[in-house]
């Protein structure tokens, strides 16, 4: 066991890990900040998405002894201050950007990435970004849409229905 | 004006917040105090006999807690089958023995043989490697017609064969004879429904609690339908009474039917909380989930459509081999059966059709029903068939199908379904007004000028949903009730909790059922709040699958409510100094006809409360009521889409360019929520058309067994989809006027795919008449090469 020390969602935390612990499992055993989700055993799904030090990780692929000293954002710590939705939440509600929620933290985490890197993006630059985000529910369509208005662009091409 | 609230607005969703937040409550969040990890130790060949298997070694590690095989559930049930399906000459399905833990034989990759509990998950499963195992080999049993093969290896010893029943439904033979015997024409399909995997994007977990004090088992599960299990599990594995078993599930991340059958991890799970009493909790693997939920499809059929000289449909004979996998799932008999079957006449005024279905046992995982269940396979051989004829008959594919559109209704079908209602010309109006089909030409000019093959594809669809009524299922072999169940509390203060026995996984019911109540009633869809998934506090229900929440379980929800509005009207009634049959209720106000008296919602709910001014000699106080609703008849959401691929001939890559769904879904709640649902649909019946397949191997290996082999579709592999659903023929024996969406777009997607496949293929050049799904670039490219 080796201790890792970390700051997640704005406060330092440290723990108790194995060597092989992934990061995933110690934010959600070790930490209890279960919103953050294991869909595979792969790196394929991307429920996983956390931010370290500022960029989209699947947080599956990386041990907890690696983030030591990190800066750790997880779905947590993503609404507003006061505890309002951010825009990039309230866009995913407004256009029903999910169903059953389990891919939700991943994809709002890789879509804020995303938006930090490309204030603008394209359609299929988003479609593109998403490569390693897999949803089972909602066909993307409304994801899409969902991150075009976050990012203050018109959604009315993408509202072909 | 699109409303703004109640039945018809856009409602955004309430759940959505704890999702977006990290807050939602999925089962694998849930971690009790001094809770054991079970780790399952897992065949990892198809068939064989367990010739030894020593635990010393393993129990010996560290934090193993104890080590279970099938010998310690000999006297226990084993997982059942909840539908007993009758064979053609009148004898019941072979049902063979489904144990918790493996008995002597090993039947799929996957199936379990022992169970590691441990105070880590780390360590059980450590432990589970030092388990000793020897499996003698058994021919692996893959391929279902060498599975029928007299000489053939049997998957149950102890059965007759590998065939599991031998179904015959419709017409009897001498209708479907003259049928085909007086055709001009007859066209002919022999093709394959792939094996699917549902992936819902959380795998499953179980967690077991036994309370010493109260002798109450509890099992926390990813279930569509926490009832159901308690009843299968409690009377026909465990042995326990449903007043001593309580099943919840929670936030559930996705179902799509894999999440509908009782699994036997949550009845070791269950048993073994009990026998260590402590709780154990196992949670599933991706790779585990592949070799363990129930799969879908996995049919192969030979269809023969009759025509006559008008090129009017005249008969329809449909034969199919349908894959069971090892073991009968909780609902896979009747998948093949009554939920394909029964909707072979489509939108289609056929008057004789027989459908024949042989049911095979094969050593891989058990096929069960995935989003559609028998409806897909129905749809998909009917729409295919029905294009290849209108490409021999040198006829327009839409001019086909509309000229054989069933158009009066109520309709009987020959294959025992009355349609209730529907306008299938007028979705295929719909569609075209979306989908430019004049544009195509000109749009498969410039696709040839850079060397693309472009394509268009038709299909309709129709879809029973809400599968009833109990007493006919029953006849058919159902094992269940298929009726839903509300209870509606109301509050002193006026607000009320709605108890359902459906289940929500995605499908939004705690945004959609209150719009129903708020437009009832007159008052804000925030004073109602929606419970569900905890068999402790909601009335016995059938969960949510088959497209059934709203129209089953909403209708429930209705007829309680109407309860409750009827004895609300009594009270006011008594209030007001007025008689019952003079009281309206309208935006939550209690007034007397014809006079300014009135009296409001909330006024009337403290009453039953409180009852100091109160007819107690006729009413009791309380307002408090529950209903069961049970359906007359299924309900037939139907419609008509349209694909536009691209193909490009040199490497067979398939790019959907424009896919457009027409529905009729009769009546709207939440018209957001219904364009998602058809959206997912769609996206897994274009998976299906062009990147999904389980894939097994001579040897019963699962080779598409990750994410890395099993194409999900992603992103970038989907267009942007067109829907509409403003045609609506609303369902006539349900008291909204719903029908069920959650199924139309993964039935009705994949023929117009291959159909536009082959459209563009023809049209290069290419004398294609068929492909098997899914369409990947080697196989259109070989399809093209020859
Ligand atoms: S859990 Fe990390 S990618 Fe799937
Ligand atoms: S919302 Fe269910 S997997 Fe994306």
């Amino acid at each position: 066991m080796t201790k890792v020390t970390m700051t997640v969602n704005g406060k330092s935390v440290s723990g108790a890990v194995e060597g092989r612990t992934l990061l995933s499992d110690f934010i959600r055993e070790g930490l209890r900040l279960t919103g953050t989700h294991v869909g595979c055993d792969t790196s394929q799904c991307g429920a996983c998405v956390v931010h370290v030090d500022g960029k989209a990780v699947k947080s599956c692929t990386m041990l907890a002894a690696e983030a030591e000293g990190a800066e750790i954002k997880t779905i947590e710590g993503m609404a507003n201050p006061d505890g309002s939705l951010s825009v990039i939440q309230q866009a995913f509600q407004d256009h029903h950007g999910l169903q059953c929620g389990f891919c939700t933290p991943g994809m709002v985490m890789s879509a804020a990435a995303l938006l930090a890197e490309n204030p603008s993006p394209t359609e299929s630059e988003i479609r593109k970004y998403l490569e390693g985000n897999i949803c089972r529910c909602t066909g993307y369509h409304n994801i899409i849409k969902a991150i075009m208005a976050a990012s203050g662009q018109s959604v009315a091409d993408v509202a072909a229905e | 004006m699109p409303k703004d609230h109640g039945i018809g607005a856009s409602t955004k969703r309430r759940e959505d917040v704890r999702f977006l937040t990290g807050t939602g409550n999925y089962t694998d969040d849930i971690n009790l105090a001094g809770q054991a990890y079970v780790h399952f130790l897992r065949s990892d060949v198809a068939h064989g006999r367990i010739k030894r298997l020593d635990t010393s070694v393993a129990a010996d590690m560290p934090g193993v807690v104890q080590i279970f095989n099938g010998a310690d559930f000999e006297g226990v049930g084993g997982i059942p089958c909840g539908w007993q399906v009758t064979d053609r000459h009148g004898n019941p399905m072979q049902e063979p023995a489904h144990p918790v833990l493996a008995q002597g034989k090993v039947r799929h990759v996957g199936d379990a043989i022992a169970a590691v509990v441990a105070e880590s998950a780390a360590q059980a499963r450590n432990a589970a490697e030092a388990i000793e195992l020897e499996i003698e080999d058994l021919p692996a049993v893959v391929d279902m017609a060498a599975a029928l093969a007299d000489d053939a290896p049997k998957v149950h010893d102890d059965l007759d064969s590998n065939l599991c029943y031998d179904w015959t439904f419709g017409s009897d033979d001498d209708a479907i004879k003259a049928a085909f015997d007086a055709a001009d024409h007859v066209t002919t399909l022999d093709l394959v429904n792939q094996r699917l995997v549902a992936n819902p994007m959380e795998p499953r977990v179980a967690v077991g609690d036994f309370n010493r004090a109260s002798g109450e088992s509890t099992l926390y599960t990813t279930s569509q339908n926490p009832h159901v299990i308690r009843l299968l599990m409690g009377a026909f594995v465990l042995g326990i009474p449903e007043h001593k078993l309580r099943v919840i599930a929670p936030d559930v991340g996705g179902g799509f039917g894999s999440k509908i059958f009782h699994y036997a991890e949550e009845a070791f799970c269950t048993f073994a909380a009990k026998a260590l009493k402590r709780p154990v909790k196992w949670t599933a693997s991706r790779s585990e989930a592949f070799v363990t939920d129930a799969h879908g499809r996995d049919h192969v059929t030979t269809i023969e459509l009759a025509l006559d000289a008008d090129n009017n449909f005249t008969g329809l004979r449909t034969r199919t081999m349908a894959n069971m996998g090892a073991y009968l799932s909780t609902f896979a008999p009747s998948v093949p059966t009554y939920l394909h079957g029964t909707l072979m006449a489509g939108n289609y005024k056929t008057p004789a059709i027989q459908v024949n279905v042989k049911a095979v046992f094969t050593t891989t995982v058990p096929v069960d029903a995935y989003r559609g269940a028998g409806r897909p396979e129905a749809t998909y051989q009917l729409e295919r068939v029905i294009d290849k004829a209108a490409r021999e008959r040198g006829l327009d594919p839409v001019a086909l199908r509309r000229q054989n559109f069933i158009s009066e209704f109520p309709y009987e079908t020959p294959v025992a379904v009355a349609y209730d209602t529907g306008d299938y010309t007028a979705t295929m109006d719909k569609l075209l007004e979306m989908v430019d089909r004049d544009g195509f030409e000109a749009r498969a000019a410039e696709s040839a000028k850079a060397g693309k093959l472009r394509g268009f594809g038709v299909n309709c669809y129709i879809e029973a949903c809400g599968i009833a009524p109990s007493a006919l299922v029953g006849q058919l072999g159902a094992r269940a009730g298929l009726y839903e169940s509300a209870t509606v509390r109301v509050n002193a203060t006026g607000g009320l909790v709605v108890m359902t026995g459906s289940h929500s996984h995605g499908q939004g019911h705690e945004t959609a059922f209150p719009q129903v109540i708020a437009e009832m009633i007159g008052i804000d869809a925030d004073m109602v709040e929606i419970v569900h998934g905890d068999t402790a506090n909601t009335p016995m229900g059938m969960g949510t699958y088959g497209s059934r929440s709203l129209a089953v379980g909403g209708s429930a929800m209705v007829r309680a409510t109407e309860k409750i509005i009827a004895k609300a009207k009594k009270i006011a009634a008594h209030l007001l100094e007025a008689s019952e049959g003079d009281i309206d209720l309208k935006d939550g106000q209690f007034s007397v006809a014809g006079t300014d008296k009135s009296v409001a919602w909330g006024d009337v709910t403290l009453a039953a409360y409180v009852p100091h001014n109160y007819p107690i000699e006729e009413i009791e106080p309380g307002l408090e009521e529950t209903a069961f609703y049970d359906p007359s008849n299924f309900t037939y959401p139907a419609g008509a889409y349209a694909c536009e691929v691209e193909v490009d001939p040199e490497t067979g890559r398939v790019e959907i360019c424009s896919f457009a769904a027409a529905d009729d879904f009769g009546n709207v709640v939440n018209p957001m929520i219904v364009d998602g649902q058809v959206h997912g649909g769609l996206a897994q019946g274009i998976g299906q058309a062009l990147l999904e397949g389980a894939v097994y191997d001579a040897d019963g290996q699962l080779l598409s067994a990750s994410y890395m082999d099993y194409a999900m579709p992603r992103a970038d592999d989907l267009p942007n989809f067109q829907v509409d659903h403003s045609c609506q023929t609303p369902c006539t024996h349900n008291p909204l006027g719903v029908k069920g969406c959650g199924e139309a777009g993964a039935i009705g997607s994949p023929p117009s795919v291959v159909n536009a496949v082959v459209d563009a293929l023809q049209r290069g050049g290419h004398d294609v008449t068929h492909i098997d799904m899914p369409l990947s670039p080697g196989r259109v490219w070989q399809a093209i090469n020859g």
